[in-house]
């Protein structure tokens, strides 16, 4: 497999909080990839470490140049049109070189695809969680994206709406033909959406890496036990 | 005798009521497009030294208008750097003097307000590609609402105060006069109906500004509930 993320001995430092402790890692192409923990525990960080967000200033970061979409908790849309802010999503990343006209036609598919195509001239900003987060969704859709990196998509929304986006994933993660499987890196606290999408998944604690291991792996008590015992206390408190 | 000043149209009165809005809108346009461009820069980048121009900054919104007339006045006189622009004594000196005033309530009102937003969201507008200057103009642009209400703050910074345009504009009549240096004069003459008259306008003015701002608000609020964006040509 092709190596398309890589970090080496990468330790951060946020004001007084050690977030991440040398922390190495290697993600392949296609892989969907779950980070879980408690909350503090450095999963977010470490997302954002591998999206570039956060500058890596000890150990060495590897990403590999791909069209790549975020999603966020909780999405920030501009007080403008639905169909403006994935248009202004798409012409703001200079690697994709589309002129705005270019970027509505392309915004105007993926508003379709989330099934927001009714609410296009609807200004964002009054959109519901669920609707904002389809929004946001459209948003990376519509950059075809190689690797998408999803920060706990559905944690702040009702039952439907997590339904939706889940099922949305799920088709945005679809095999597509003559194309590269696309990867995905989630943060999630939801095992059973872990469970759904992932092919692996990595346990963190205080920013270290615990466990690293294939989704059946991680879900067998006994082959869990054997690998951390942590994560599986952590498992444990999860499931009873 | 104010009202009746007031009601029937004294064009003295009135001539300068419209000096006053005039060098005040000029000054409050010139200074907010400076100083709010200043605050959105200063709330989204960070470098070395950001934390002191910050301080500064901040010291300044207590800026003396004296301090700046004298500045404004010593620069525009005659021997002085930018005295052979012949503006002393002038609207467009005036104007400079209020420029000087708005510019760091505009950009220190507005860095709050921009800082805060990028705090919030900078970083989703990061991932999407945005660098320092878009996320400026972005999250300028979304948090206009309150911007606008740093616009009302800075006119009225700008029209209340009177000694930078006393010194700098002379106060000369039926030229440089605005409702500020008419007051503190027509009250040290003993003028109290035409100093009460040139005081009411001023109140009425700011009241008329604040109260269209929440109106607008108000509107803006009810308009975003129940309708599509205004803003739909932007993209349609």
């Amino acid at each position: 497999m092709t190596s398309l993320i890589s970090i080496q001995h990468v330790s951060l430092n946020l004001g007084h909080v050690q977030a991440l402790s040398d922390v190495s890692l290697r993600i392949d192409v296609g892989e969907h990839v779950a980070l879980i923990g408690a909350n503090g525990s450095g999963k977010s960080t470490l997302l954002r470490v591998l999206n570039g967000l956060h500058p890596v200033t000890e150990g060495s970061l590897h990403l590999a140049t791909c069209r790549q979409g975020m999603l966020f908790q909780r999405p920030h849309m501009l007080r403008m049109s639905s169909w403006g802010n994935v248009t202004l999503g798409l012409w703001l990343d200079r690697s994709l070189g589309l002129s705005w006209q270019q970027a509505k036609v392309r915004a105007l598919d993926a508003l379709s695809a989330v099934g927001l195509s009714g609410v296009r001239l609807q200004n964002a900003a009054t959109l519901s969680g669920g609707q904002q987060q389809r929004l946001a969704l459209a948003r990376a859709w519509a950059k075809e994206p190689e690797l998408l990196f999803l920060d706990e998509p559905t944690a702040s929304l009702d039952p439907p709406a997590k339904r939706e986006i889940e099922a949305l994933v799920q088709r945005m993660m679809a095999p597509k033909d003559n194309a590269n499987p696309m990867t995905l890196i989630f943060a999630s606290h939801n095992l059973g959406q872990v469970k759904r999408w992932a092919s692996r998944v990595i346990y963190i604690e205080q920013g270290r890496i615990l466990a690293d291991l294939p989704t059946a792996d991680f879900f067998n008590a006994e082959c869990l036990k054997q690998h951390s015992h942590q994560a599986y206390l952590f498992l444990q408190g999860e499931t009873s | 005798m104010a009202v009746q000043l007031i009601s029937h149209f004294d064009p003295g009165l009135w001539a300068i009521a419209g000096r006053s809005l005039g060098v005040s809108a000029s000054a409050t346009m010139i200074g907010c497009t400076l100083g709010i461009a200043l605050g959105a820069y200063l709330g989204v980048a960070k470098f070395r030294g950001r934390s002191t121009l910050l301080t500064l900054l901040n010291t300044f919104l207590a800026l003396p208008s004296v301090v700046v007339g004298l500045v404004i006045y010593l620069l525009l006189s005659r021997t002085g750097p930018l005295g052979f622009l012949g503006w002393l004594f002038s609207f467009k000196a005036m104007v400079l003097a209020q420029v000087v005033l708005v510019i760091p309530v505009a950009a220190a009102l507005s860095r709050q307000v921009v800082e805060d937003a990028e705090l919030s969201h900078g970083e989703q507008w990061r991932s999407l590609g945005a660098g320092h200057g878009m996320r400026c103009v972005l999250l300028a642009w979304n948090e206009r609402f309150a911007l606008l209400t740093v616009v009302v703050a800075c006119f009225g910074r700008a029209i209340s105060e009177v000694g930078a345009v006393m010194m700098v504009g002379g106060n000369i009549e039926g030229f440089t006069r605005v409702m500020t240096t008419a007051i503190a004069l027509e009250t040290s003459k003993g003028d109290l109906p035409l100093a009460l008259a040139l005081g009411m306008v001023l109140l009425a003015i700011v009241g008329c500004l604040n109260m269209m701002l929440s109106l607008f608000r108000h509107w803006q609020d009810r308009y975003q509930e129940s309708k599509p964006n205004s803003l739909r040509g932007w993209v349609a």
